[in-house]
């Protein structure tokens, strides 16, 4: 707590020390307390607009996370099935988001749907290939064992493959967590008029840098939050889990 | 009679051969045990015989006419079930822990008696939780039965393992030197325990020390990277117990093995 609060004086000194020093405008590097003064006057503004954001990053990690994990199943069941999608998966990933953005705009609207749309695209690849590879290392022994014992395929991806990868599906939602804002800004950035993203085009394009400072610290604290929810909810699972 | 199983063949870990041509047939109720030193492929042969897979080439006849249970130096324990759900583990994995057991393959274990004509009015077997309840007793766990395998220590781990392969309740017993990791005291314990436990089945004992052949075999077959050897018949063991390990017949046959695999 100390530390952090130590970090945070710092980095507000540097800042202020820098614009004194070299004399910046505030349209280009606004002070501290104008950003403070812009997230106050602009609250039930912000408010509105991380709300749909919000929302925008739950429901994409949410169904990014499920496609994801259920990708992952699918694979681990089928080694011809993980040869052929793994190369497109890979794929999929060198195409910038950026660049989709528009299209998916173009192709979805300008509502919700593009934004949920991105941050899915950005969630499920993290989830799928770490939850994957925790489904390829189920100790030997335990397979051996399941095989003599006249396990299914099924059950044997239930009770053993499956509980064995929690972790390792754990460690990619964590990471997924961090990403989806990122999503849901890009398709707010892009198209329409909401959400934290639209917020800070438009404050940007007024030269309200001090809007748009704000913006992005309340941007950056939700992601924080919400990705320590994330983290909690999934230690307390997995320590029913015993693993 | 047949042999219960039998494995006749060679094979090859790429193009170096791992063992001459071997012929090895198990004998019904008996122990068998598979000596050798480490690399010569005694655990190819269970795993052959388990229809597991190898990694060698194999060229030759696998034979079985009966279910196996395995258990291995790793006991393989999952570590999220505590003690009865590993024991259960492959009712689990059958889908049949909820329904009740029926013993399916006759030979395994006798069935209880049938009271009243045509087995009817007979006591109904016993479910999967009492009979792991029993088990977990009889290794001497009733007291951890609730414990994680990560608070249990390797002796008692390799217990559940024996409890668990005693759950599956099959004529044939693959051991994969299930004991090589145990300290001697607990080694000699697990002896005695699997050696009273495991009366009455087919046994295939793989192990690299000598001193647990001369306990356990019944048949003892040295295998080497010259081929595969009978030992002589040893004496009889006393039923359902190991030969007690400081009796000077077995310290005996203990070093004449000894000095075989130094041959």
């Amino acid at each position: 707590m100390k530390t952090a609060a130590l970090l945070i004086v710092t980095v507000l000194s540097l800042w202020q020390g820098i614009i004194w020093l070299a004399g910046m405008p505030a349209f280009l590097l606004p002070p501290p307390m104008a950003v403070a003064e812009a997230l106050w006057i602009n609250r039930a503004e912000i408010a509105r607009h991380a709300g749909f954001t919000l929302a925008e990053v739950v429901l994409g990690f949410t169904l990014g996370s499920a496609l994801g994990a259920a990708l992952a199943v699918a694979m681990g069941f089928s080694q011809k099935l993980t040869g052929v999608l793994r190369p497109i998966l890979t794929f999929s990933q060198t195409i910038p988001v950026f660049a989709l953005a528009p299209i998916l705009t173009l192709w979805l609207g300008f509502g919700m749907a593009p934004k949920i749309a991105m941050t899915v695209l950005i969630v499920f690849f993290p989830v799928a290939s770490a939850f994957l590879d925790g489904l390829m290392r189920t100790p030997q022994p335990a397979l051996d064992l399941a095989q003599v014992m006249g396990a299914g395929r099924i059950r044997i991806m239930r009770h053993l493959r499956i509980p064995a990868a929690l972790p390792g599906l754990a460690t990619g939602l964590r990471l997924a967590a961090v990403y989806a804002p990122i999503g849901a800004v890009i398709g707010e950035w892009v198209g329409g008029a909401r959400g934290l993203g639209a917020l800070m085009i438009h404050a940007n394009g007024r030269m309200k840098t001090d809007l748009v400072f704000a913006a992005l610290l309340v941007l950056s604290v939700m992601t924080v939050v919400f990705a320590r929810l994330v983290a909690i909810a999934l230690r307390r699972l997995l320590g029913r889990y015993g693993v | 009679m047949t042999a219960p199983a039998a494995v006749r063949g060679r094979a090859w870990v790429g193009k170096t051969p791992l063992f001459a041509p071997v012929g090895l047939e198990l004998q019904a109720g008996d122990w068998t045990c598979l000596l050798g030193p480490s690399g010569v492929g005694k655990s190819t042969i269970l795993r052959l015989i388990a229809g597991l897979e190898t990694g060698v080439r194999f060229e030759g006849q696998v034979t079985r006419d009966r279910p196996v249970a395995l258990m291995a130096q790793d006991p393989g324990l999952i570590p999220w079930l505590d003690v009865t759900g590993n024991v259960t583990l492959g009712a689990r994995l059958r889908g049949t822990l909820r329904a009740s057991f029926v013993p399916k393959y006759p030979g395994g274990r006798p069935p209880g008696p049938g009271k009243g004509p045509g087995g009817r009015g007979a006591e109904p077997p016993p479910d999967a939780a009492t009979r792991a309840a029993g088990l977990v007793e009889a290794v001497g766990l009733a007291d951890r039965a609730h414990h994680l395998p990560a608070n249990l220590s390797g002796g008692q781990r390799q217990r559940v393992a024996l409890a668990r392969t005693l759950f599956e309740d099959r004529p044939l017993v693959l051991l994969d030197e299930p004991f090589s990791a145990l300290d001697a005291r607990t080694r000699a314990q697990m002896q005695d325990l699997a050696a009273r436990l495991l009366d009455g089945r087919t046994v295939l004992l793989v192990t690299h020390d000598p001193a647990e052949a001369a306990r356990l075999g019944d048949r003892i077959l040295l295998l080497r990277e010259t081929g595969l050897t009978e030992w002589p018949h040893p004496a009889p063991r006393p039923k359902a117990a190991a030969r007690p390990y400081d009796a000077p017949e077995v310290l005996a046959l203990q070093a004449d093995l000894m000095r075989g695999m130094m041959a």
